[in-house]
């Protein structure tokens, strides 16, 4: 058992690691093939674009840049490292738990990895649009991909790509 | 360091002023807040709710409908604010106050009713690069909607328009200008007088964002010659909701209305209106009658206060402030010439606005982290995003030393999260 100083303090080195050194970081010089979503939260200033590149069944990469304070810029970090690699399945269901943990409900903190630092975030509702931002990101691409195969757009397997542009609604922040 | 006891116009100490205001008690358990947002918005005084309140229980009805003795009381201290308007603005008649939602409702009545009727063409309007939104896009559409040129001036570096600037942007095809009376991150102001005869003399009016000047002196309208004057209660101790457009009587009376209604109406027959005079005919519907009425409360509080307390204030506080945030070499203020407006823009170096914001939250300090509603004025800066402290005459020079504080702790970021 680690004491909690020792957890925070863990979490703070993870934290800021990602922030200082984001993963996949920098978009594609060439985005054909890539889904790519563009979120800005207008109310903050936070600004994300997060790409996916999508086979079958695999998300083979994500990258991601943008422009936010470190909660923003170290979550897209974290979940980009956690996503690459993983089917669309596994993916939604670590999206799932994700936002349960920022909105205080119960998950799997073994389904998290890294992202799993930013537990404290529940307790800071007025941040959560922060660390959420990346991870909704790649949730609307996901969505836009199985819809275009639902409409029969990509029988090759390979997404065909396409590209979102957002502004998130502030509403989703707040409770009812 | 050592400055005389400040008193208000009616003789009262800043002590005895903070306890007006509910929002800056304590409350059981909990440190008083610390308000360093008041550019965003003002606290606002007991009487001021009291006011509303009174109209609610008291004679809440509509105004300007029907004969009854109770209509009528409600009626009268409606429109008494309209004159106590133009009189604390130094307007010559109350009819040249239109009550509006807010200041960018005022300024978006000019662009519709004054500007598509005056601009062509080819015309030209003036703003400068740090307007609000608010002072910004109704022009950029109005430019839009009638094919005319949207001319941009830089502000000196210390973020004032200065009458060689304007004069240098001006030409016969200028129709209107349109400038802040005073900036909202930067706190420059802008000598309106000189500005507006400038205007004049190309044939232009002056529309002024006054939404941050009125915050800082009294205006003189009339004196001045501005041809529009906009600003919003809710930034001088009113509540939210409710705007204040000046214009000139001959000007008004000669726009169209630019929403339709009830109110606003002359005759209505089948086919075709006619509609009331100004300021009646931009009032279409029910009005804020009860924010009207606390305005009006908001402006007698303001003149117990007195300009002189609120400026002597302001400027005593902001030069602490400023003078402190200069003592740290993690501080970068982008405007360190302004102190009198009480509007400070800084950043700490490597650390994101939002990030730092966090952390005087923490510590029960509110203050503003973003573009401000100002992307034109961070483009001007180069940056992204700017911290903004935005003090008042109900602020401490005790609050400034706790912010000067915990601004030292600004790169403990993270610690919010645990
Ligand atoms: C300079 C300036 N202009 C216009 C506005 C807009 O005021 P409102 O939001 O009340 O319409 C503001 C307020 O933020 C301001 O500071």
């Amino acid at each position: 058992m680690t004491s909690s100083s020792d957890q925070s303090n863990l979490f703070r080195q993870i934290i800021m690691d990602h922030y200082k050194n984001p993963r996949n970081k920098g978009l594609a010089s060439d985005p054909r093939g890539y889904m790519t979503v563009h979120l800005k939260n207008p109310s903050c200033g936070d600004d994300l674009t997060v790409q996916l590149l999508v086979e079958g069944e695999v998300i083979r990469e994500i990258r991601q840049s943008g422009e936010g304070c470190s909660i923003c810029c170290a979550s897209a970090s974290m979940m980009s490292e956690l996503l690459e690699s993983s089917t669309i399945s596994e993916a939604t269901e670590v999206i799932r738990n994700f936002n349960l943990m920022v909105k205080a409900e119960p998950f799997d903190e073994e389904a998290i990895g890294d992202a799993l630092s930013l537990q404290g975030v529940s307790h800071l509702p007025q941040r959560v649009k922060c660390a959420t931002l990346g991870w909704q990101a790649t949730e609307r691409g996901l969505e836009r991909i199985r819809q275009n195969r639902l409409a029969g757009e990509d029988s090759t397997g390979l997404s065909q790509g396409g590209h979102i542009d957002a502004d998130v609604e502030k509403e989703e922040n707040y409770e009812a | 360091m050592n400055n005389p006891p400040l008193l208000t116009q009616d003789g009262r100490t800043l002590a005895e002023v903070r306890a007006d205001f509910p929002m800056l008690q304590a409350s059981e358990n909990e440190r008083p807040l610390i308000y360093f947002n008041s550019g965003a918005t003002s606290l606002k005084p007991e009487s001021v709710l009291q006011a509303m309140t009174e109209y609610y229980r008291s004679y809440g009805v509509n105004v300007a409908r029907g004969v009854d003795a109770i209509g009528y009381k409600a009626t009268n201290a409606f429109e008494s604010v309209r004159a106590q308007t133009a009189h604390f603005i130094g307007a010559r008649q109350a009819h040249e106050i239109v009550f509006t939602r807010n200041t960018t409702e005022a300024l978006n009545l000019i662009a519709y009713s004054y500007g598509d009727a005056h601009v062509e063409a080819g015309d030209e309007i003036v703003v400068s690069e740090t307007e609000h939104h608010a002072n910004y896009v109704p022009w950029q559409e109005l430019a839009k909607r009638r094919r005319a040129k949207l001319i941009v001036v830089k502000p000196d570096s210390n973020g004032t328009v200065t009458p060689a600037l304007l004069e240098a942007a001006l030409s016969p095809r200028t129709k209107i200008v349109a400038l802040f009376h005073v900036s909202n991150v930067l706190g420059a102001s802008n000598d309106l007088k000189a500005l507006a005869a400038l205007a004049h003399t190309a044939g232009a009016v002056l529309v002024a964002d006054g939404a941050q000047g009125i915050v800082h002196s009294r205006p003189a309208v009339a004196d001045w010659d501005v041809d529009f004057y906009a600003f919003s209660a809710h930034k001088l101790c009113g509540p939210t909701g409710l705007g204040l457009l000046y214009g000139k009587q001959t000007l008004l009376a000669e726009m169209a209305p630019w929403q339709f209604g009830g109110e606003m109406i002359d005759v209505v027959d089948v086919f075709d209106s006619t509609f009331a005079e100004a300021p009646q005919r931009f009032e279409a519907g029910t009005m804020a009658i009860a924010e009207v009425i606390g305005w009006g409360e908001a402006m007698r509080y303001i003149d117990r206060i007195g300009y002189d307390f609120i400026h002597t204030q302001n400027l005593r506080l902001a030069t602490r402030l400023v003078e402190g945030l200069q003592r740290l070499d993690t501080v970068e203020i982008y405007n360190p010439h302004n102190a009198a407006n009480a509007v400070v823009a800084y950043n700490i170096k490597g650390v994101h606005p939002h990030d730092a914001a966090g952390i005087y939250d923490r510590e029960g300090i509110s203050i503003r982290a973003g573009h401000h509603c100002n992307q034109p004025t961070m483009r001007f800066l180069g940056v992204q995003s700017t911290l903004r402290a935005s003090l008042s005459f109900y602020n401490t020079p005790e609050e400034v030393d706790h912010f000067l504080e915990v601004s030292t702790k600004a790169g403990d970021f993270l610690d919010v999260l645990f």
